[in-house]
């Protein structure tokens, strides 16, 4: 009763607000409902979707190999699925403290040639499937890990770049870093798709995944090195004067003393700018490559099922929720619990 | 010792200049050759040339087929602008009521405001415009039969007409004439931004409000203000300083993110310049126009940050 008080009933205002919350709540979740699941249609049948008043689930029922899979031969489709849960599981190991060691980088050797293996085939009796044909959630997935996997070590450089004594490195890093952050992602995805090739010499060229990957990654560089810098900041002073006061050399007092710690207080931020990559990778259905949400956007020129974008959208984004928030409770966990 | 070091200082960073150069003279020899091949002239005067597309919708300029490229250009900035600015405004009404209602007294208020924040901000802007653009072109019915939320204002699949100060949307035929036209791929940009973002200057709000001492809110009480007006003449004057660095880099971000516009067809300066590229194949050209662009605008939005920051700061 007390709680119902303070919380709901504590002012005229605050009652008013409760009533009408309630009221428009119940009508919203009333209609909610009856589109989701009374009147929704589950069975693949386009006509009847048509002809309901609901929701068309059957739509993603219908097209659930395509836009997981995407081109990827249908007789192979068991390949993709396990290299996404191969992936899957090697995010949540990596996410357990316990075993944050050396031996961490081993395992995920293991499981990315393993995934690689899967993927391209062409030995051990399975057929080989070039990287043009791959698509769904496991390249999402794949453009995730790769980019903030290079950038990582590329962000750490920069950061270290940018908090160092010396004008030409740092002027160096600042420019990268203002450059790519002033611009939106999608200038850098068309300067990789079409400004790239003009780099390479002639006769040299590369496909249009990892030419994508090539500017996910620079641009996740330059926003994880801005997160490794605030790590670096928020390092007392006293930690490098007792590692000068040691004599340990630069890279010592980097890698043993500061990069550590930085990098602990870092994991909050550090998750975040991950959520917002993982989002970001969606992008890449502007430059045509054939991601999660690409395959979605396909599905829908299918002339039996145009028109059903709404479901198509919202399935979408609950695809994207599941992990998003999955990391954005790890990385609030973390908060409560510093390292 | 000291010697020694400085020494190393500068053969360090004589590698590193050493090594920039290298990659950037290997890359711009072999743009030259490939343009040289591929017969590309560079350059940009291409942009007086006759455009010969038309656009859809312009905010500000007048526009037709028959204009340069460089007009074209213009309209895509135009456009642009008029979806970040009015998006600013929206994200920023939106985003503090959101924040506030977070740290409302009232638990409904209080969850449904964080239930918002939390699943805005965990899926992608690129699938919420989508969802927005099908939303309002799949199920929005007709101008016939379109919805009428509040008097004089019309939702139908071919945009949102609301009245001006001169004049009112009426029905006549298949469309409206009269009024303001808010275009399908306007409006869709404009709320898919403004929700975006809001969620992320929401969570800015808090964190400001949070960030003033209760000391303050107790000082407020006792000189006898009651919340509403505690939190309007104390405690937000002293948040917005907080918040000032954080909603700067917000409206940042929706400026960037205004270029998702390619992806629906908004005719904004990306979308723009997109069409540039095919059409001429100036390629470098397009980008770095895009990219100058946008940097001039990050860097003139967060100087003036800078300059109100000093400003509150010294308050």
């Amino acid at each position: 009763m007390r709680w119902l008080r303070d919380n709901l009933f504590s002012g005229w205002a605050s009652t008013l607000a409760t009533i009408v919350i309630l009221a428009l709540l119940f009508k919203a979740t009333h209609a909610f409902l009856d589109w989701a699941f009374l009147d929704a249609v589950w069975r693949p049948d386009s006509k009847a979707c048509r002809a309901a008043e609901g929701a068309c689930w059957g739509f993603i029922a219908e097209k659930h190999r395509f836009i997981l899979f995407g081109t990827y031969p249908y007789d192979e489709h068991w390949r993709p699925a396990a290299a996404t849960l191969i992936l899957l599981g090697l995010w949540v190991f990596s996410m357990l403290r316990r075993f944050w060691r050396l031996g961490l980088v081993l395992v995920w050797a293991g499981g990315l040639s393993c995934i690689a293996l899967l993927m391209w085939g062409g030995v051990a009796g399975l057929p080989y499937v070039e990287n043009e044909r791959w698509g769904g959630l496991i390249l999402t997935l794949l453009l995730t890990t790769f980019g903030l996997a290079s950038a990582f070590p590329l962000a750490i450089l920069l950061a270290l770049a940018r908090r160092s004594s010396m004008p030409v490195l740092q002027g160096m890093a600042v420019g990268f870093i203002e450059l790519v952050r002033g611009v939106p992602l999608i200038s850098l995805l068309f300067m990789a798709s079409v400004m790239l090739p003009l780099f390479l010499p002639s006769g040299v060229s590369i496909d249009k995944l990892l030419r994508a990957q090539i500017a996910m990654i620079l641009f996740a560089a330059a926003y994880l090195a801005e997160v490794v810098r605030g790590g670096l900041q928020a390092i007392p002073r006293s930690q490098y004067e007792m590692a000068d006061a040691l004599g340990l050399s630069y890279w010592q007092k980097t890698l043993q003393v500061v990069l550590p710690q930085a990098l602990r207080i870092s994991v909050p931020p550090l998750v975040n700018t991950f959520i917002g990559f993982f989002k970001d990778t969606s992008l890449v259905v502007i430059i045509g490559l054939f991601d999660l949400l690409s395959t979605i956007k396909v599905s829908l020129n299918d002339p039996a099922w145009t028109g059903f974008g709404v479901e198509a959208y919202v399935f979408a984004a609950a695809v994207y929720f599941v992990f998003c928030f999955a990391m954005s409770l790890y990385s609030r966990r973390f908060e409560r619990r510093p390292a | 010792m000291g010697d020694y070091r400085k020494m190393r200082r500068i053969a360090y960073q004589a590698a590193a200049v050493a090594v920039a150069l290298f990659v950037v003279g290997t890359l711009v020899h072999n743009t030259l050759v490939n343009l040289e091949d591929r017969r590309i002239a560079s350059g940009f005067s291409f942009l007086q040339r006759e455009a010969g597309f038309e656009i859809g919708e312009s905010a500000f300029l007048r526009y037709d087929a028959s204009d340069s490229y460089l007009r074209a250009l213009a309209v895509g900035l135009s456009n642009t602008l008029s979806v970040a600015l009015i998006g600013i405004v929206l994200a920023t009404l939106l985003g503090t009521a959101v924040g506030l209602f977070r740290l409302s007294k009232n638990f409904l208020l209080r969850t449904l405001a964080g239930g918002y924040v939390e699943f805005v901000r965990n899926s992608p802007l690129l699938v919420q415009l989508f969802f927005w653009y099908a939303l309002i072109t799949e199920v929005l019915p007709h101008p016939r039969a379109a919805l009428e939320p509040l008097p004089g204002i019309f939702l139908s699949n071919r945009g949102i007409f609301v009245p001006t100060l001169d004049s009112a949307p009426v029905l006549q035929g298949f469309n409206f004439t009269g009024g303001m036209v808010l275009s399908p791929e306007y409006a869709t940009l404009l709320l898919g931004l403004s929700i975006y973002t809001a969620s992320f200057i929401a969570e800015i709000v808090r964190a400001g409000v949070l960030a003033v001492g209760r000391g303050q809110w107790q000082a407020a009480h006792a000189v006898g203000l009651v919340r509403g007006q505690a939190l309007r003449h104390v405690v937000l004057p002293q948040a917005v300083r907080v918040m000032v660095p954080p909603l700067a880099s917000q409206y940042l971000n929706l400026t960037k993110n205004s270029s998702l516009a390619v992806a629906i067809g908004y005719p904004d300066l990306v979308s723009i310049a997109n069409t540039t590229m095919n059409q001429t194949g100036q390629a470098i050209e397009g980008v770095v126009i895009i990219m100058a662009v946008y940097l001039t605008i990050s860097l003139s939005i967060s100087g003036f940050m800078n300059w109100y920051n000093a400003r509150v700061m010294r308050r």
